[in-house]
Protein backbone atom coordinates (compact mmCIF):
# COMPACT_ATOMS: atom_id res chain seq x y z
CA UNK A 1 0.00 0.00 0.00
CA UNK A 2 1.12 3.34 -0.86
CA UNK A 3 -0.51 6.43 -0.02
CA UNK A 4 1.91 8.38 0.91
CA UNK A 5 0.95 11.73 1.08
CA UNK A 6 2.50 15.30 -0.50
CA UNK A 7 0.28 17.62 0.45
CA UNK A 8 2.77 18.42 3.61
CA UNK A 9 5.56 18.22 5.15
CA UNK A 10 4.63 16.63 8.57
CA UNK A 11 8.33 15.70 9.49
CA UNK A 12 9.25 19.40 8.93
CA UNK A 13 6.01 20.58 10.94
CA UNK A 14 6.58 17.98 13.64
CA UNK A 15 10.00 19.94 14.25
CA UNK A 16 7.57 23.15 15.47
CA UNK A 17 5.80 21.28 18.11
CA UNK A 18 8.47 20.68 20.56
CA UNK A 19 6.08 18.35 22.98
CA UNK A 20 5.77 15.39 20.09
CA UNK A 21 9.16 14.65 20.63
CA UNK A 22 8.32 13.62 24.34
CA UNK A 23 7.64 10.51 26.10
CA UNK A 24 4.87 9.57 28.12
CA UNK A 25 6.29 6.49 29.91
CA UNK A 26 9.36 5.95 30.03
CA UNK A 27 10.73 4.80 26.08
CA UNK A 28 6.74 4.91 25.50
CA UNK A 29 6.93 8.53 22.52
CA UNK A 30 3.72 10.39 22.94
CA UNK A 31 1.30 9.56 19.69
CA UNK A 32 -0.90 12.53 19.65
CA UNK A 33 -4.25 11.51 18.34
CA UNK A 34 -6.84 13.88 20.66
CA UNK A 35 -6.56 17.45 18.27
CA UNK A 36 -10.61 17.63 17.91
CA UNK A 37 -10.43 18.35 22.07
CA UNK A 38 -7.15 20.42 21.96
CA UNK A 39 -4.26 21.03 19.42
CA UNK A 40 -0.44 21.30 20.34
CA UNK A 41 0.45 25.05 20.37
CA UNK A 42 4.05 25.96 18.15
CA UNK A 43 6.77 27.39 18.58
CA UNK A 44 5.65 30.16 16.56
CA UNK A 45 2.68 30.80 18.66
CA UNK A 46 4.49 30.52 22.22
CA UNK A 47 7.34 32.97 21.16
CA UNK A 48 4.48 35.04 19.90
CA UNK A 49 2.63 35.63 23.25
CA UNK A 50 6.11 35.60 24.61
CA UNK A 51 7.67 38.37 23.06
CA UNK A 52 4.25 40.56 24.10
CA UNK A 53 4.68 39.29 27.90
CA UNK A 54 8.31 40.08 28.05
CA UNK A 55 8.74 43.20 25.81
CA UNK A 56 4.83 44.95 25.29
CA UNK A 57 3.23 44.04 28.40
CA UNK A 58 -0.18 46.34 29.20
CA UNK A 59 -3.68 46.62 29.16
CA UNK A 60 -5.02 47.90 25.99
CA UNK A 61 -7.14 50.65 25.20
CA UNK A 62 -6.57 52.76 28.28
CA UNK A 63 -3.35 54.07 28.25
CA UNK A 64 -1.04 56.28 26.39
CA UNK A 65 2.05 54.98 26.66
CA UNK A 66 4.08 53.00 24.62
CA UNK A 67 3.24 49.46 26.25
CA UNK A 68 -0.23 49.95 26.09
CA UNK A 69 0.01 51.33 22.47
CA UNK A 70 2.21 48.54 21.51
CA UNK A 71 -0.18 46.28 23.00
CA UNK A 72 -3.27 47.84 21.87
CA UNK A 73 -2.06 47.49 18.70
CA UNK A 74 -1.07 43.55 18.83
CA UNK A 75 -4.15 42.90 19.84
CA UNK A 76 -6.58 44.85 17.32
CA UNK A 77 -3.63 43.52 14.22
CA UNK A 78 -4.58 39.77 15.65
CA UNK A 79 -8.64 40.40 15.46
CA UNK A 80 -7.39 41.40 11.47
CA UNK A 81 -5.41 38.41 10.86
CA UNK A 82 -8.48 36.38 12.05
CA UNK A 83 -11.25 38.22 10.43
CA UNK A 84 -8.95 37.58 7.19
CA UNK A 85 -8.34 34.21 7.86
CA UNK A 86 -12.53 33.50 7.54
CA UNK A 87 -12.93 36.71 5.35
CA UNK A 88 -15.22 38.62 7.45
CA UNK A 89 -15.99 41.87 5.67
CA UNK A 90 -14.33 43.90 8.45
CA UNK A 91 -12.02 43.16 11.87
CA UNK A 92 -15.23 44.71 13.89
CA UNK A 93 -17.22 41.98 13.01
CA UNK A 94 -14.90 39.32 14.92
CA UNK A 95 -15.72 39.69 18.44
CA UNK A 96 -13.01 38.35 21.31
CA UNK A 97 -14.49 35.40 23.61
CA UNK A 98 -13.43 32.91 25.65
CA UNK A 99 -13.96 29.65 23.57
CA UNK A 100 -16.65 28.53 20.58
CA UNK A 101 -19.13 27.71 24.24
CA UNK A 102 -18.82 31.54 25.24
CA UNK A 103 -19.44 32.88 21.26
CA UNK A 104 -22.61 30.82 21.52
CA UNK A 105 -23.95 31.85 24.73
CA UNK A 106 -23.32 35.31 23.47
CA UNK A 107 -25.42 34.96 20.61
CA UNK A 108 -28.45 33.01 22.82
CA UNK A 109 -28.52 35.67 25.65
CA UNK A 110 -27.97 38.64 23.17
CA UNK A 111 -29.43 38.24 20.63
CA UNK A 112 -31.54 35.47 21.27
CA UNK A 113 -33.13 37.22 24.25
CA UNK A 114 -33.64 40.65 22.05
CA UNK A 115 -35.19 38.64 19.01
CA UNK A 116 -36.84 35.37 20.03
CA UNK A 117 -40.04 34.93 22.01
CA UNK A 118 -43.06 32.27 23.21
CA UNK A 119 -43.10 29.89 20.58
CA UNK A 120 -40.75 30.70 18.52
CA UNK A 121 -38.71 27.76 17.08
CA UNK A 122 -35.04 27.12 16.81
CA UNK A 123 -33.46 24.17 14.46
CA UNK A 124 -30.23 22.50 15.94
CA UNK A 125 -29.06 19.25 14.74
CA UNK A 126 -28.93 15.89 16.90
CA UNK A 127 -25.04 16.06 16.30
CA UNK A 128 -24.84 18.99 18.16
CA UNK A 129 -21.68 19.59 20.84
CA UNK A 130 -23.75 20.08 23.86
CA UNK A 131 -22.18 23.77 23.44
CA UNK A 132 -24.48 24.91 20.98
CA UNK A 133 -27.24 22.67 22.64
CA UNK A 134 -27.39 23.85 26.48
CA UNK A 135 -27.34 27.70 25.59
CA UNK A 136 -30.61 26.89 23.64
CA UNK A 137 -32.27 24.82 26.53
CA UNK A 138 -31.47 27.28 29.11
CA UNK A 139 -33.07 30.12 26.56
CA UNK A 140 -36.09 27.82 25.55
CA UNK A 141 -36.82 27.36 29.02
CA UNK A 142 -36.92 30.90 30.36
CA UNK A 143 -38.42 32.26 27.14
CA UNK A 144 -40.83 28.81 25.47
CA UNK A 145 -39.24 28.62 22.64
CA UNK A 146 -40.10 25.84 20.82
CA UNK A 147 -36.80 23.23 19.62
CA UNK A 148 -36.39 21.15 16.83
CA UNK A 149 -33.95 18.86 15.55
CA UNK A 150 -32.24 18.09 12.19
CA UNK A 151 -31.96 14.10 12.35
CA UNK A 152 -28.43 12.01 11.93
CA UNK A 153 -29.40 9.25 9.53
CA UNK A 154 -27.27 5.72 10.38
CA UNK A 155 -24.59 6.90 8.25
CA UNK A 156 -24.08 9.99 9.87
CA UNK A 157 -25.09 12.69 7.74
CA UNK A 158 -27.97 15.53 8.98
CA UNK A 159 -31.18 14.07 6.71
CA UNK A 160 -31.76 17.35 4.49
CA UNK A 161 -35.49 15.90 3.35
CA UNK A 162 -36.58 16.35 7.43
CA UNK A 163 -34.92 19.82 7.49
CA UNK A 164 -36.98 21.17 4.89
CA UNK A 165 -40.11 19.62 6.39
CA UNK A 166 -38.93 21.39 9.77
CA UNK A 167 -38.13 25.07 7.89
CA UNK A 168 -42.23 25.08 7.22
CA UNK A 169 -42.30 25.56 11.00
CA UNK A 170 -40.67 29.09 10.00
CA UNK A 171 -38.13 29.09 12.54
CA UNK A 172 -36.17 32.45 13.78
CA UNK A 173 -32.93 30.51 13.93
CA UNK A 174 -31.21 27.55 12.57
CA UNK A 175 -27.49 26.87 14.35
CA UNK A 176 -25.69 24.26 12.92
CA UNK A 177 -22.57 22.52 13.56
CA UNK A 178 -20.28 22.85 10.24
CA UNK A 179 -18.34 19.44 11.85
CA UNK A 180 -19.32 16.95 14.27
CA UNK A 181 -16.50 16.39 16.54
CA UNK A 182 -17.92 13.00 17.27
CA UNK A 183 -18.97 11.65 13.22
CA UNK A 184 -16.44 13.40 11.53
CA UNK A 185 -19.05 14.51 9.74
CA UNK A 186 -18.75 17.98 7.12
CA UNK A 187 -22.25 19.26 7.17
CA UNK A 188 -22.87 20.97 3.96
CA UNK A 189 -23.08 24.46 5.73
CA UNK A 190 -24.06 26.46 2.29
CA UNK A 191 -27.14 25.01 1.32
CA UNK A 192 -28.31 24.72 5.32
CA UNK A 193 -28.01 28.71 4.81
CA UNK A 194 -29.48 29.42 1.58
CA UNK A 195 -32.69 27.31 2.75
CA UNK A 196 -32.11 29.17 6.21
CA UNK A 197 -32.39 32.19 4.80
CA UNK A 198 -35.32 31.30 2.37
CA UNK A 199 -37.03 30.65 5.32
CA UNK A 200 -36.74 33.90 7.11
CA UNK A 201 -33.97 32.77 9.49
CA UNK A 202 -31.16 34.12 11.16
CA UNK A 203 -28.03 31.37 10.82
CA UNK A 204 -25.41 30.26 13.29
CA UNK A 205 -22.81 28.13 12.98
CA UNK A 206 -20.22 26.21 15.41
CA UNK A 207 -17.15 26.39 13.76
CA UNK A 208 -15.36 24.88 16.28
CA UNK A 209 -14.14 22.00 14.16
CA UNK A 210 -14.48 23.60 10.84
CA UNK A 211 -12.42 26.55 11.15
CA UNK A 212 -9.15 24.84 12.01
CA UNK A 213 -9.55 21.79 9.44
CA UNK A 214 -11.16 23.27 6.45
CA UNK A 215 -10.60 26.81 4.45
CA UNK A 216 -14.41 28.71 5.97
CA UNK A 217 -15.31 31.78 4.49
CA UNK A 218 -18.28 33.74 5.94
CA UNK A 219 -18.83 35.66 2.94
CA UNK A 220 -18.98 32.79 0.56
CA UNK A 221 -21.25 31.07 3.03
CA UNK A 222 -22.96 34.01 3.88
CA UNK A 223 -23.57 33.18 7.43
CA UNK A 224 -24.76 35.00 10.20
CA UNK A 225 -22.44 33.83 13.18
CA UNK A 226 -19.75 32.17 13.30
CA UNK A 227 -18.16 30.57 16.68
CA UNK A 228 -14.85 29.23 16.91
CA UNK A 229 -11.76 28.41 19.34
CA UNK A 230 -8.36 29.34 19.22
CA UNK A 231 -7.12 26.17 21.02
CA UNK A 232 -8.33 24.35 18.99
CA UNK A 233 -6.53 25.87 15.78
CA UNK A 234 -2.73 25.27 17.29
CA UNK A 235 -3.44 28.63 19.38
CA UNK A 236 -3.99 28.94 23.25
CA UNK A 237 -6.73 28.32 25.47
CA UNK A 238 -8.90 31.06 27.00
CA UNK A 239 -9.58 32.71 23.71
CA UNK A 240 -11.82 32.37 20.83
CA UNK A 241 -13.99 34.30 18.37
CA UNK A 242 -17.77 35.30 17.20
CA UNK A 243 -18.19 36.46 13.74
CA UNK A 244 -21.50 38.10 13.24
CA UNK A 245 -23.10 40.20 10.30
CA UNK A 246 -22.29 43.86 10.81
CA UNK A 247 -26.09 44.92 11.71
CA UNK A 248 -27.14 42.05 13.61
CA UNK A 249 -24.07 42.95 15.81
CA UNK A 250 -25.26 46.47 15.94
CA UNK A 251 -28.44 45.97 16.62
CA UNK A 252 -27.75 43.51 19.68
CA UNK A 253 -27.31 44.64 23.14
CA UNK A 254 -24.52 43.80 25.40
CA UNK A 255 -24.00 40.80 26.86
CA UNK A 256 -21.81 41.64 29.47
CA UNK A 257 -21.06 44.89 31.54
CA UNK A 258 -18.23 46.48 32.78
CA UNK A 259 -15.08 48.29 31.68
CA UNK A 260 -14.47 48.55 27.70
CA UNK A 261 -17.60 47.77 26.50
CA UNK A 262 -19.24 51.33 27.27
CA UNK A 263 -19.06 54.64 25.48
CA UNK A 264 -20.33 56.69 28.39
CA UNK A 265 -21.10 56.07 31.54
CA UNK A 266 -23.63 57.77 34.16
CA UNK A 267 -24.52 56.84 37.97
CA UNK A 268 -28.06 55.31 36.40
CA UNK A 269 -27.41 54.38 32.56
CA UNK A 270 -24.67 53.60 30.24
CA UNK A 271 -24.13 54.02 26.38
CA UNK A 272 -22.31 51.20 24.56
CA UNK A 273 -19.58 51.11 22.47
CA UNK A 274 -19.75 49.75 19.11
CA UNK A 275 -18.73 46.99 17.95
CA UNK A 276 -17.13 44.94 18.64
CA UNK A 277 -15.59 46.50 21.74
CA UNK A 278 -20.08 46.77 23.01
CA UNK A 279 -19.16 42.73 23.42
CA UNK A 280 -15.82 42.71 25.52
CA UNK A 281 -16.01 43.78 28.94
CA UNK A 282 -13.54 44.12 31.43
CA UNK A 283 -9.73 43.39 30.35
CA UNK A 284 -9.57 40.43 27.80
CA UNK A 285 -7.23 38.06 26.98
CA UNK A 286 -4.37 40.01 25.37
CA UNK A 287 -1.81 37.82 25.64
CA UNK A 288 -3.86 34.97 24.16
CA UNK A 289 -5.13 36.78 21.90
CA UNK A 290 -1.73 37.50 20.07
CA UNK A 291 -1.30 33.92 20.37
CA UNK A 292 -4.10 33.30 18.25
CA UNK A 293 -3.11 35.72 15.80
CA UNK A 294 0.46 33.83 15.10
CA UNK A 295 -1.52 30.33 15.12
CA UNK A 296 -3.86 31.83 12.00
CA UNK A 297 -0.46 32.92 10.54
CA UNK A 298 0.97 29.72 10.80
CA UNK A 299 -1.78 28.00 9.28
CA UNK A 300 -1.85 30.64 6.53
CA UNK A 301 1.65 29.44 5.67
CA UNK A 302 0.80 26.15 5.31
CA UNK A 303 -2.44 27.03 3.76
CA UNK A 304 -6.09 25.91 4.40
CA UNK A 305 -6.59 24.42 1.03
CA UNK A 306 -3.13 22.20 1.63
CA UNK A 307 -4.52 21.33 5.56
CA UNK A 308 -7.68 20.20 3.94
CA UNK A 309 -5.99 17.75 1.68
CA UNK A 310 -4.06 16.33 3.76
CA UNK A 311 -6.38 15.53 6.62
CA UNK A 312 -8.70 13.85 3.96
CA UNK A 313 -5.64 11.19 3.02
CA UNK A 314 -4.84 10.86 6.59
CA UNK A 315 -8.50 10.08 7.38
CA UNK A 316 -8.92 7.85 4.32
CA UNK A 317 -6.05 5.64 5.22
CA UNK A 318 -6.99 5.91 9.05
CA UNK A 319 -10.47 4.60 8.22
CA UNK A 320 -8.59 1.95 5.56
CA UNK A 321 -6.45 0.75 8.48
CA UNK A 322 -9.52 0.65 11.00
CA UNK A 323 -11.89 -1.72 8.64
CA UNK A 324 -8.83 -4.71 8.85
CA UNK A 325 -9.08 -5.04 12.19
CA UNK A 326 -12.29 -7.69 13.43
CA UNK A 327 -14.67 -5.93 15.87
CA UNK A 328 -13.82 -2.61 14.92
CA UNK A 329 -17.36 -0.60 14.71
CA UNK A 330 -16.11 3.12 12.78
CA UNK A 331 -19.39 5.95 13.60
CA UNK A 332 -19.82 8.47 10.83
CA UNK A 333 -19.93 8.55 6.99
CA UNK A 334 -17.35 7.49 4.84
CA UNK A 335 -13.77 9.47 4.04
CA UNK A 336 -14.99 11.87 1.41
CA UNK A 337 -18.00 13.65 3.70
CA UNK A 338 -15.74 13.54 7.04
CA UNK A 339 -13.08 15.76 8.40
CA UNK A 340 -9.94 14.03 10.55
CA UNK A 341 -11.80 12.61 13.55
CA UNK A 342 -12.78 8.48 13.65
CA UNK A 343 -14.58 7.56 16.51
CA UNK A 344 -14.93 3.96 17.57
CA UNK A 345 -15.49 0.81 19.32
CA UNK A 346 -14.09 -2.25 19.35
CA UNK A 347 -15.76 -5.62 20.15
CA UNK A 348 -18.05 -5.14 23.33
CA UNK A 349 -15.07 -3.25 25.03
CA UNK A 350 -15.79 0.24 26.86
CA UNK A 351 -13.97 3.05 25.53
CA UNK A 352 -12.15 3.74 28.44
CA UNK A 353 -10.58 0.57 28.46
CA UNK A 354 -9.64 0.98 24.92
CA UNK A 355 -8.03 4.58 25.33
CA UNK A 356 -6.77 2.99 28.79
CA UNK A 357 -4.93 0.24 27.11
CA UNK A 358 -3.89 3.06 24.22
CA UNK A 359 -2.21 5.58 26.51
CA UNK A 360 -0.05 2.49 27.56
CA UNK A 361 1.06 2.44 24.63
CA UNK A 362 1.39 6.41 24.42
CA UNK A 363 -1.63 7.05 22.52
CA UNK A 364 -3.46 9.35 23.41
CA UNK A 365 -7.03 9.20 22.05
CA UNK A 366 -10.29 10.78 23.67
CA UNK A 367 -12.92 8.35 25.14
CA UNK A 368 -16.14 9.68 26.31
CA UNK A 369 -19.18 11.06 24.98
CA UNK A 370 -17.16 13.74 23.52
CA UNK A 371 -19.95 16.74 24.90
CA UNK A 372 -22.46 15.07 22.68
CA UNK A 373 -24.31 12.47 24.37
CA UNK A 374 -27.75 13.06 22.58
CA UNK A 375 -26.42 12.05 19.57
CA UNK A 376 -24.47 8.57 21.27
CA UNK A 377 -28.21 7.94 22.53
CA UNK A 378 -29.05 8.51 19.11
CA UNK A 379 -26.78 5.49 18.39
CA UNK A 380 -27.22 3.31 21.29
CA UNK A 381 -24.10 4.02 23.02
CA UNK A 382 -23.06 5.54 25.56
CA UNK A 383 -19.61 6.28 25.28
CA UNK A 384 -17.06 6.47 22.40
CA UNK A 385 -13.17 6.10 21.94
CA UNK A 386 -12.03 8.91 19.07
CA UNK A 387 -8.56 9.29 17.30
CA UNK A 388 -8.39 12.69 15.40
CA UNK A 389 -5.84 13.96 13.47
CA UNK A 390 -4.51 17.57 12.28
CA UNK A 391 -1.21 19.09 10.04
CA UNK A 392 1.08 17.43 12.51
CA UNK A 393 -0.33 13.64 12.44
CA UNK A 394 2.04 11.14 10.54
CA UNK A 395 0.52 8.43 8.70
CA UNK A 396 2.71 6.13 11.30
CA UNK A 397 0.90 7.39 14.22
CA UNK A 398 -2.24 5.67 12.53
CA UNK A 399 -0.12 2.52 12.34
CA UNK A 400 0.70 2.89 15.51
CA UNK A 401 -3.14 2.85 16.71
CA UNK A 402 -3.63 0.06 14.54
CA UNK A 403 -1.21 -1.88 16.46
CA UNK A 404 -2.18 -0.24 19.83
CA UNK A 405 -5.74 -1.55 19.35
CA UNK A 406 -4.89 -5.15 18.73
CA UNK A 407 -3.11 -4.81 22.29
CA UNK A 408 -6.70 -4.46 23.59
CA UNK A 409 -7.71 -6.71 21.75
CA UNK A 410 -5.40 -9.40 23.48
CA UNK A 411 -5.54 -7.61 27.02
CA UNK A 412 -9.21 -8.41 26.94
CA UNK A 413 -9.09 -11.65 24.98
CA UNK B 1 0.14 1.71 34.88
CA UNK B 2 0.38 -2.40 33.35
CA UNK B 3 -1.19 -2.77 36.89
CA UNK B 4 -4.50 -0.64 36.01
CA UNK B 5 -5.65 -4.20 34.43
CA UNK B 6 -4.45 -6.68 36.80
CA UNK B 7 -5.83 -10.13 37.09
CA UNK B 8 -8.60 -9.61 39.36
CA UNK B 9 -9.96 -6.52 37.40
CA UNK B 10 -10.15 -8.19 34.48
CA UNK B 11 -11.44 -11.39 35.73
CA UNK B 12 -14.03 -9.61 37.81
CA UNK B 13 -14.98 -7.37 34.49
CA UNK B 14 -15.49 -10.49 32.49
CA UNK B 15 -16.91 -12.50 35.08
CA UNK B 16 -19.07 -10.17 37.46
CA UNK B 17 -20.57 -12.50 40.59
CA UNK B 18 -22.46 -9.50 41.80
CA UNK B 19 -24.45 -8.57 38.54
CA UNK B 20 -28.11 -8.33 38.23
CA UNK B 21 -31.02 -6.76 39.84
CA UNK B 22 -32.47 -7.44 42.69
CA UNK B 23 -36.58 -7.35 42.97
CA UNK B 24 -38.15 -6.94 45.46
CA UNK B 25 -35.08 -4.86 47.58
CA UNK B 26 -35.24 -2.89 50.13
CA UNK B 27 -32.70 -0.38 48.93
CA UNK B 28 -32.03 0.46 45.26
CA UNK B 29 -30.63 3.21 43.81
CA UNK B 30 -28.60 4.87 40.66
CA UNK B 31 -26.55 7.54 38.84
CA UNK B 32 -24.35 8.58 35.82
CA UNK B 33 -21.29 9.44 35.34
CA UNK B 34 -21.05 12.86 33.78
CA UNK B 35 -17.74 12.59 31.98
CA UNK B 36 -18.46 9.17 30.24
CA UNK B 37 -22.16 8.76 30.21
CA UNK B 38 -21.97 5.27 32.28
CA UNK B 39 -24.58 4.46 34.30
CA UNK B 40 -24.96 2.48 37.51
CA UNK B 41 -27.89 0.38 39.54
CA UNK B 42 -27.16 -0.74 43.39
CA UNK B 43 -29.51 -3.14 45.13
CA UNK B 44 -29.51 -4.24 48.51
CA UNK B 45 -31.99 -6.34 50.65
CA UNK B 46 -31.23 -5.95 54.21
CA UNK B 47 -32.36 -8.23 57.65
CA UNK B 48 -34.41 -7.44 60.35
CA UNK B 49 -30.87 -5.50 62.28
CA UNK B 50 -30.30 -3.27 58.90
CA UNK B 51 -27.35 -6.35 57.73
CA UNK B 52 -27.14 -6.31 54.59
CA UNK B 53 -27.84 -10.15 53.46
CA UNK B 54 -27.74 -9.35 49.68
CA UNK B 55 -26.45 -6.92 47.11
CA UNK B 56 -26.49 -6.50 43.21
CA UNK B 57 -25.25 -4.09 40.47
CA UNK B 58 -26.52 -3.53 37.03
CA UNK B 59 -25.61 -0.84 34.27
CA UNK B 60 -23.10 -0.33 32.03
CA UNK B 61 -19.19 0.86 32.39
CA UNK B 62 -15.65 0.01 31.91
CA UNK B 63 -13.74 -2.57 33.36
CA UNK B 64 -12.21 -0.35 36.47
CA UNK B 65 -15.87 0.77 37.30
CA UNK B 66 -17.75 -2.75 36.41
CA UNK B 67 -14.92 -4.60 38.69
CA UNK B 68 -15.15 -2.01 41.29
CA UNK B 69 -19.13 -2.61 41.78
CA UNK B 70 -18.10 -6.57 41.98
CA UNK B 71 -16.03 -5.86 44.25
CA UNK B 72 -17.71 -3.45 46.55
CA UNK B 73 -21.41 -5.49 46.33
CA UNK B 74 -19.29 -8.58 47.52
CA UNK B 75 -17.91 -6.35 50.97
CA UNK B 76 -21.03 -5.02 52.08
CA UNK B 77 -22.80 -8.58 52.00
CA UNK B 78 -22.82 -8.99 56.10
CA UNK B 79 -22.46 -5.60 56.38
CA UNK B 80 -24.42 -3.26 58.47
CA UNK B 81 -25.94 0.06 56.88
CA UNK B 82 -23.93 2.18 59.04
CA UNK B 83 -20.74 0.33 58.03
CA UNK B 84 -21.94 0.93 54.68
CA UNK B 85 -22.93 4.69 55.06
CA UNK B 86 -19.20 4.49 56.55
CA UNK B 87 -17.50 3.40 53.68
CA UNK B 88 -14.83 5.66 51.89
CA UNK B 89 -12.80 6.29 49.10
CA UNK B 90 -9.82 4.42 50.29
CA UNK B 91 -11.84 1.25 51.10
CA UNK B 92 -12.88 1.31 47.73
CA UNK B 93 -9.42 1.78 46.30
CA UNK B 94 -7.85 -1.44 49.11
CA UNK B 95 -10.08 -3.20 47.19
CA UNK B 96 -9.31 -2.59 43.74
CA UNK B 97 -5.69 -2.60 45.17
CA UNK B 98 -4.55 0.26 42.12
CA UNK B 99 -3.78 3.37 41.59
CA UNK B 100 -6.23 5.65 39.37
CA UNK B 101 -5.90 8.56 37.94
CA UNK B 102 -8.41 11.69 38.55
CA UNK B 103 -10.50 10.78 35.65
CA UNK B 104 -10.77 6.81 36.52
CA UNK B 105 -10.87 7.56 39.68
CA UNK B 106 -14.71 8.64 39.01
CA UNK B 107 -14.88 5.48 37.13
CA UNK B 108 -13.91 3.50 39.99
CA UNK B 109 -16.20 5.83 42.68
CA UNK B 110 -19.28 5.68 40.39
CA UNK B 111 -20.64 2.85 42.19
CA UNK B 112 -19.55 3.57 45.64
CA UNK B 113 -21.09 6.37 45.70
CA UNK B 114 -24.28 5.31 44.14
CA UNK B 115 -24.23 2.81 47.15
CA UNK B 116 -23.90 5.51 50.20
CA UNK B 117 -26.65 7.56 48.55
CA UNK B 118 -28.78 4.72 48.75
CA UNK B 119 -27.67 3.87 52.35
CA UNK B 120 -28.32 7.18 53.26
CA UNK B 121 -31.70 7.53 51.70
CA UNK B 122 -30.73 10.91 49.19
CA UNK B 123 -32.52 11.85 46.51
CA UNK B 124 -29.29 12.20 45.13
CA UNK B 125 -25.68 11.06 44.98
CA UNK B 126 -23.26 13.79 45.77
CA UNK B 127 -19.72 13.76 44.99
CA UNK B 128 -19.04 14.74 48.94
CA UNK B 129 -20.20 10.93 49.73
CA UNK B 130 -17.03 9.34 48.35
CA UNK B 131 -14.78 12.54 49.36
C1 LIG C 1 -18.27 21.03 17.44
C2 LIG C 1 -17.83 21.70 18.70
N1 LIG C 1 -18.53 22.74 19.16
C3 LIG C 1 -18.17 23.38 20.28
C4 LIG C 1 -17.09 23.00 21.02
C5 LIG C 1 -16.76 23.75 22.27
O1 LIG C 1 -15.55 24.38 22.18
P1 LIG C 1 -14.94 25.11 23.45
O2 LIG C 1 -14.85 24.08 24.52
O3 LIG C 1 -13.61 25.59 22.99
O4 LIG C 1 -15.87 26.21 23.81
C6 LIG C 1 -16.34 21.91 20.59
C7 LIG C 1 -15.19 21.45 21.40
O5 LIG C 1 -15.03 20.30 21.72
C8 LIG C 1 -16.71 21.26 19.41
O6 LIG C 1 -16.01 20.21 18.97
Amino acid sequence: MNIQTTALDVAKIREDFPILAREVHPGVPLVYLDSTATSQRPRQVVEAMERLIYHSNANIHRGIHVLAEEATAAYEEARGKIAKFINAPSARQVIYTRNTTESINLVAQSWGRANLKAGDVVILTEMEHHSNLVPWQILAMEKNLRLEFIPVTEDGLLDLDAYRELLTLEPKLVAFTQMSNVLGTINPAKEIIVLAHAAGAVTLVDGAQSVPHLPVDVQALNADFLAFSAHKMLGPTGIGALYGRKELLEAMPPFMGGGDMIKRVELRSFQPNSIPHKFEAGTPAITEAIGFGAAVDYLNQIGMVAVESYEQEIVAYALERLAEIPGVRVFGPEAEQKGAVVSFLLDDLHAHDISQVLDMHGIAVRAGHHCAQPLHDKFGITSTARASFYIYSAFEEVDKLVAGIYKVKEMFA
Amino acid sequence: MDDLYRELIIERYKSPQFRGELDPHDISFEDDNPLCGDHIRVDLRLDENDTVTEAAFSGQGCAISQASADLLMESVVGKSLAEVKALTKDDLLDLLGIELGPVRLKCALLSLKVLKAGAYGLGEANDDLVE
